[in-house]
Order: structure tokens, then sequence, then C-alpha cells
């Protein structure tokens, strides 16, 4: 199983589209990790610099609706070249999320109030999350203050997970 | 209880449900092309699983980015042509005969009502047009897809937009699709169906249809769908003939599809478009749509006619009609890229070509190429594009470039006027 846990980088924007994540001219490219530059490289987000900002993180808090717009997979993979494992936002495309889990990653969908406080407590701090996956909790920590979060994906997510990823889960099984 | 159009299809396709939410669905056709494909070819292979489960239901294309550019785009066609051929899939498109997906396979009749089609392509729901429940998916997907034959989606839980009123001439299906996602939002219909009803899109040609559903997922869905009839029939019966005693008794067999009057919506839309105008985006989201006359001085550089969204010959007829006997401004490049070789053809044969060429646009060959920015028509920074494709995010046809979608109409009268201009097939307030 991935590692689900560590510094967090917040994007705090809704509708971030995988051509933000990775632009189409790297789709070209049929490894995963000649992806890792270009994570994020062309989002429309005021400060953020794609080259600095990405560096050490690997747990990423947004909004609402990330990851929409084309299919790509290469915008899992490109976070995957990156450590970055784990997406919490408000809730997901369709498509990106099942390729999250797909991967053996993780995208966990949280309550819109729930986001809201955890921005207002942590954005712009230096934050780490630990991944309890047993028992469905993330851990927040920023300057000495600690948040407990329960979460929940279904039965059949946390088998994608465990398994590592669909392939081999649905050859297995079909 | 009644059931929808896609629930029935669910029904008929269910291979497990491993939980209450989660349904693992028998495919009768997985589409591939070049961008997604290859890399779900080196994973089967890396893992000692380089099978197909049904060469016949596999059908490829090498159509984003054609002739291939450089040598990253050429090894990607490479890995495909060679998959296909290892693999004896007989229905593989390569150039000469290639064209958009979404453009190509229905004209080969490879999508019929009732069908599953999955595809490593967000657009895949265009297909729904068909009376279809095809919806695009990841690599991995496409890869089980590719090694399976299943694939795994929530419940199809339905919105129903029911179209009324009557069309207003110089507006079009691309017009009503822009104002629907206006309505729902970006997000409005995520995880859902979109179930296009009513009198308009009963009497739109299949081509119109296919617009409707092919931006369905600009609103989060996971695909849009049409209630088969006889337009449909009609559109596919080269293919079906051998199949069905007449046309009447075909369409008897896919009317048992049919929604039923009874179905359970998550949703009813009832939308009239006596009143709509022909409409464009601003901003850099599909939902951000005005009025084309609320951006009219909007100045372009380029003009693009083509995609899986508005490249089809019904496309390519209302943008010369527009152009007929007028040039494009200077300060234009204008490009039209005919979506597949039938259209292509249709195309030179009646006259639409010489129309589009002695205006000055530049014909170009079937690709996607610059729908997402990867070839033939990429925007420089600062650029200002008017589009018939689907998606205006930022950078999406260029770094640095913005893009205003439109239908063919109105992207034939902006090339002529310089700036976002209705065409004069509108006959309502300029």
């Amino acid at each position: 199983m991935k590692n689900f846990s560590g510094n967090v980088l917040f994007l705090d924007r809704s509708d971030i589209n995988t051509d933000e994540i990775i632009p189409a001219k790297y789709l070209t490219e049929i490894s995963k990790q000649a992806l890792k530059p270009y994570l994020l490289e062309d989002i429309k987000l005021e400060g953020f610099n794609s080259q600095l900002d990405v560096k050490g993180k690997h747990v990423i808090i947004t909004r609402v609706n990330f990851g929409c717009g084309s299919s790509r997979e290469h915008a899992p993979w490109a976070l995957e070249a990156n450590n970055i494992h784990l997406v919490i936002a408000e809730n997901f495309a369709r498509i990106f999320r099942q390729n999250m889990f797909n991967c053996g990653m993780m995208a966990v969908e949280l309550p819109d109030q729930t986001i809201d406080g955890i921005f207002k407590e942590f954005a712009g701090k230096e934050t780490h999350l630990e991944t309890d996956f047993e028992n469905n909790a993330f851990i927040i920590t920023a300057d000495g203050h600690q948040q407990e979060i329960s979460f929940s994906i279904s039965d059949f997510d946390r088998a994608l997970v465990m398994t590592g990823g669909w392939v081999d889960y649905a050859d297995e099984k079909y | 209880m009644g059931k929808t159009i896609a629930e029935k299809i669910f029904d008929a396709h269910r291979v497990d449900h491993p939980e209450k939410d989660i349904h693992v669905i028998r495919l009768d056709a997985v589409f591939c092309h070049e961008i997604t494909t290859p890399i779900a070819v080196n994973d089967l292979v890396s893992r000692g699983k380089d099978r197909v489960f049904d060469s016949d239901k596999i059908k490829v294309v090498i159509d984003h980015v054609s002739p291939a550019k450089d040598s990253k785009t050429a090894m990607q066609g490479k890995i495909l042509r060679e998959w296909a051929k290892r693999h004896k899939i007989r229905d593989f498109f390569d150039i000469g005969r290639n064209g958009v997906c979404h453009a190509l396979f229905p004209e080969k009749g490879f999508v019929r009502p009732g069908y599953t089609v999955i595809m490593g392509d967000s657009h895949t729901c265009t297909h729904g047009a068909f009376g279809a429940f095809a919806a695009g998916v990841g690599t991995t997907d496409l890869e089980v897809g590719i090694l399976k034959g299943v694939c795994a989606f929530r419940s199809p839980s339905t919105i129903k937009i029911d179209i009324i009123g009557r069309l207003p001439d110089g507006v079009f299906s691309k017009d009503v699709i822009l104002f629907i996602i206006h309505r729902l939002g970006v997000n409005g219909a995520t995880n859902k169906i979109l179930e296009f009803t009513g009198p308009v899109v009963d009497a739109m040609s299949m081509e119109s249809r296919m617009t409707l559903c092919n931006m369905a997922v600009e609103a989060g869905a996971t695909s849009g769908i049409c209630n088969p009839d006889m337009t449909t029939v009609e559109y596919l019966w080269e293919f079906i003939q051998n199949d069905h005693a007449d046309k009447e008794s075909a369409l008897a067999t896919f009317k048992s599809f049919h929604s039923d009057s009874d179905a359970q919506y998550d949703q009813v839309i009832e939308h009239d478009v006596s009143r709509r105008e022909p409409m464009v985006t601003f901003g850099y989201k599909p939902d951000q749509v005005k009025p084309v006359k609320e951006m009219a001085s909007t100045k372009v550089d380029q003009v693009y006619i083509g995609s899986c969204t508005n490249g089809r010959i019904e496309d390519l007829r209302v943008a010369a009609q527009v152009l007929k006997g007028k040039k494009i401004s200077d300060s234009v490049r204008g490009i039209v890229s005919p979506a597949t070789p039938k259209a292509f053809r249709q195309a030179m044969e009646e006259g639409i070509l010489k129309t589009f060429m002695d205006s000055g646009f530049c014909v170009t060959n079937p690709t996607c190429g610059a729908c997402l920015g990867m070839s033939n028509g990429v925007l420089a920074e600062g650029e200002v594009c008017a589009s018939t494709t689907n998606r205006n995010f930022n950078g999406r046809m260029g770094r640095g470039g913005m893009v205003h979608l439109v239908s063919p109409a109105t992207a034939a009268a902006t090339a002529i006027a310089g700036f976002i201009s209705n065409s004069g097939l509108y006959k309502g307030s300029p």
C-alpha cells in the first residue's frame, strides 16, 4: 500500500482541471516519471510557483470539483511521480477520482465546512497530515496545534487501495 | 417503478455488484487512441498480461496528433500500430483513413442503441447520442476494458433535460448545450447522466445530438444520452439492415431501451429554446457563457472549426453558408479541420472546401491537434481564438492563449469580422 502521509500543499481554488494539473503537451511522454517536473505547471492560482511550491509536499488539500476536464490519467501519474498519493477535496470530477483509486491512490471527499475549517486553521502554515488508514482518520498538525478528522471511503475503493489498483483486482475477479 | 434508458442498459450488462452503488458492466466496445492507450499497452506488457478480451470489440484510431509532429508522437503511433497488428485488431484507422475518434466511430456504425462503450477520452460521452451508455475513463479503466471487457461505474442516476420550444434560425445545438452547461455549472452533473429529450432533440440530426452529448462532460456528467428513434435507425441503417426485417422493426427493438414514463430522475429540467441566442464562452470554464452580442467587440487572432464537437459535415455546411462569397479578416488565421475523411470528401464534393479556401481558410486533415494545443493551430501567449471545440481551459490551445467556444456559424462570422460576431443566419438582435 502507498504512503498517504506528509506535508500538505493547499490549493485554494475550485474546478482545477487536468489541463492545469498536467498540460496536454506533455501527454506525449510514455513514462510516468517523465511527468514529474510539470505538475501543476498551468494552474491559474495567484502567487503559486509550480517549481517551488510542490517540493516536499505529499498531500493536496483543495476545494470543489478537483480534476475536472480531460480523462488523462497523466494527472494522477504526475502526482504519483511527485510522491503525492492523497488528494482531499469537497468533491472530485468522476474520472479523476476513479483514476486515483484505480492506481491505488486516494481521492477523499470531506464536507464543505470541514474543508473550510481546515483552510482557516492551517492554510499558509507548514502543515503535516498523518493518515490512519485502519481507523479512517487524518491527523493534521501545524504550529503545535493538532486536529483529528475522520473520513470514509467505500469498501470497493478500500479494496483497490489495498490491492494496489484495479488491474490486479479485475484480472483476478472477472 | 419504471427505469431510465441508462438503468436498462446497466441491467442488461451487469456482471457484478461489489457494493450497493458500484456496478461492474460488460462492454460492447472499447475505443482506443494514441494518447491514452500506449501507456496501457506498455503496462499490460510489463505485467505479463498482453492480451485483449475480444479483438473485434476493440476499435483503434490514431487521431490526436496526426501526422505525427515529432519523435515522441511518432512512437505513440508506433506502439499502437504494433499492438493492433499483434492482436489482429481489424478496425484500426491509421493516417489516410483516420479521423477524430468521436466523429469517425459513429460513421463506421460502431455504436448502437443499448451498447456500452468506454474510451480513454473524456468526450466518449458523445456516443450517447445513439442511445448507448458511453463514458470516458482513465488509462487503468481502459487497460481493464482491453483485458477483461468490463468496467465499474456508480449507479446511473439521471438528470433529464427536456428541450422544448422551437430553435430560432441561426441558433444551433452548440448554443443550446453551452447554455445548459451554464445553467448546471461545471460540476452540476458530476456522477450523473444527462438524458436529452423533448421535441427539439427529436427534430435534431444525429450530428446535432452528438454535439449535445459531446459536451455533457463539461457539466461533469458521466455521459449524455438520447432515446433512439427513426433518425437513429436511418443513420445506422447501412450497418444494421441485415439484423432487422425493416426500419420499423429495428426501431421497435431499440425502443425497448427507452426510458419508461414513470422512470425516476434525480432532477428534471425543462429548457425552452424559443428565445435562445447564439452563445459564447468567456473566462476559463465552459459554464462561463453569455450571448454573442455581449462579447461582440472581442478581437480574435485565430478561428478554428473542427473537433469532436463541431467538425462534422453539418457543421462544415453551416460555416460555408456563412463564408460563401466573403473573405475572412486580414488579421485572422482561419483553420478548418473536417473531423473525418468522409466529412472531408463530402465537403470537397459539395464545394465546401473551395468556399473555405476562397474565403482565406487553411484546410487541414482530420485531427484533434489544435483543440488541446498539441498541433495544427497552437496559440501563442496572449492570442485569442474563437473555436468550435469544447474546452476554454487556461492554456488549453496553447500556454497563455484565450479560447472562446462558439458554434460553427458564429466561428465563420467571427472570422469574417475579425471580432466575435453573430452570423447573418441569426435574425434576432445582432
